[in-house]
């Protein structure tokens, strides 16, 4: 192909004023940009109000794909499923027998539980559900990991709320809108969630690695005590998710750290609820006691005698 | 007939009428804006970066294909639009859509003749720029994210950057209909 017809202007006065003029405008556009963004880094919250507008432009549109074809993500966990039908379905029965058993056991203990728990008057603080809603779309072209949801402020979600499905944990809200929100998911590496082996009380600290994994860093120094298949549940520390939510199971060790995947995928999930932060009824301590500390919403309060 | 056909059967614009301005100039910005939105759309719950990035992919081909459609400054606004639907930081793509435009411009006076492998290249190239440089301002802004998780995406761009071509050429035909 010739080479193209530029847009040198030759001795045209005029359009050697326009051409150059552009160049101003594009250059100014670039500055523009990097000056966004150092905005956008020192008020991470700034431009929610844009984010909104533009999330309740497309929630129609994908909401309503997303309620016409659902389990789009799990085309493939179909296929393979079929592939090795024949051992699954043996080692499957072993685990159903298996699971049998600690059911009854478990059963046994939720009474026990209750019995103990009426005993001791605790007044459970329920963790009481905001909102139902649906993933509706997700940032698939971007780094972060964001999905989207099909619930905003209207429907009571406010940004910092937990989300969880019945499987397990989902992540946090990040922007409300007015009808839909976006929910930083677990798997992003700026969500980092404390947690616990359900079956001992192992601490640990997760970490999303951005492809779908976590990164379960042990509180304790050494070597990892987990194994391939413990399952992670929430502790409940830091008053945002309440706690035995179940979070990730381990699935791999690599150098001092495992690596799980997150129990409730949110490419299968369909519902997911909206939650009030955990510690949102407990009542916040004395002034005098918060001295130095970081409150809850960011700020630091000054005792009153001071 | 309704709409005259030419020998070859490809429609042409009948005699005497000329398609809307807004139709004639307006298609492409509309085509890109679209081509942002449409991973907004989907819905598609991904676990990593895995669709490329539509936006950039449509402006690239309609600058290269058809340079004076597009001025020098529309990777700004059309960039800020492409953040907004994407989910990375605002001002992402208004910058690096800005920086990649100009650098088209540039090299447009500097190259002697352009053929399609060139388009190709240039195309893998600027996506290299926008999908690195939107990492490295992730990673600024307090992500922890692997350069590994790029590579994907960008050997989806490349691929699918033909076929994007294919569409352009197919809407600019239409864009000049009656």
């Amino acid at each position: 192909m010739a080479r193209p017809t530029s847009r040198r202007p030759g001795i045209n006065r005029r359009a050697q004023y326009s051409l150059f003029a552009s160049y101003v405008i594009a250059v100014a556009g670039a500055v523009i940009g990097l000056l966004t963004l150092i905005l956008a880094k020192a008020d991470p919250a700034g431009f929610a109000a844009l984010r909104a507008a533009a999330s309740e432009v497309t929630r129609p549109v994908s909401s309503g794909l997303s309620s016409m074809v659902s389990n789009i993500g799990s085309i493939d966990e179909h296929v393979v499923a079929y592939v090795n039908a024949g051992s699954q379905n043996a080692a499957l029965r072993r685990q159903v027998d298996a699971n049998r058993i600690q059911m009854i056991e478990a059963r046994a203990i939720q009474q026990e539980n209750v019995r103990l728990k009426k005993l001791l008057k605790l007044t459970e603080t329920s963790t009481s559900e905001v909102a139902t809603a649906r993933l509706i779309s997700s940032s698939s072209t971007a780094i972060r990991r964001m999905a989207r949801i099909s619930a905003g402020s209207a429907q009571g979600v406010r940004a910092g709320m937990p989300v969880r499905s019945p499987e397990g944990l989902i992540g946090r809200v990040l922007r409300a809108g007015p009808n839909s929100a976006d929910i930083l998911l677990l798997t992003d590496s700026q969500n980092i969630i404390p947690v616990r082996r359900a079956s001992d009380n192992v601490q640990a600290i997760s970490t999303g690695m951005d492809d779908g994994t976590l990164e379960i860093r042990p509180l304790n120094a050494g070597t990892s005590p987990f194994k391939p298949g413990d399952i992670l549940v929430t502790t409940g520390t830091g008053g945002l998710y309440s706690p035995n939510i179940p979070v990730a199971v381990v699935v791999t060790l690599k150098g001092g750290t495992a690596i799980a995947v997150p129990l409730a995928s949110p490419a299968r999930v369909e519902i997911v609820m909206v939650e009030h932060p955990y510690d949102a009824g407990v009542p916040a301590p004395p002034a005098a006691e918060q001295d130095g500390q970081t409150g809850q919403n960011g700020a630091p309060q000054q005792p009153a005698g001071s | 007939m309704s709409r005259s056909t030419s020998l070859n059967n490809q429609p042409v614009p009948r005699l005497g009428r000329t398609p809307s301005r807004f139709r004639m100039r307006g298609t492409p910005i509309i085509m890109i804006m679209l081509a942002s939105m449409l991973p907004a759309l989907l819905p598609l719950i991904s676990q990593a970066p895995t669709l490329p990035p539509l936006g950039l992919l449509f402006l690239l081909s309609w600058r290269l294909l058809r340079h004076d459609m597009l001025p020098l400054w529309i990777g700004a606004p059309l960039g800020a639009v492409d953040d907004l639907m994407s989910g990375n930081p605002l001002g992402t793509a208004i910058f690096l859509w800005s920086a990649i435009m100009i650098a088209m411009e540039m090299l447009d006076d500097w190259l002697q003749w352009r053929s399609y492998w060139h388009d190709w290249l240039i195309a893998i190239l600027a996506c290299i720029v926008f999908l690195g440089g939107a990492l490295l301002i992730n990673r600024f802004s307090g992500s922890l994210a692997s350069p590994m998780l790029i590579l994907p995406q960008l050997f989806w761009s490349a691929l699918l950057y033909p076929f994007v071509v294919r569409i352009t050429v197919a809407m600019d035909r239409w864009r000049m209909m009656a």
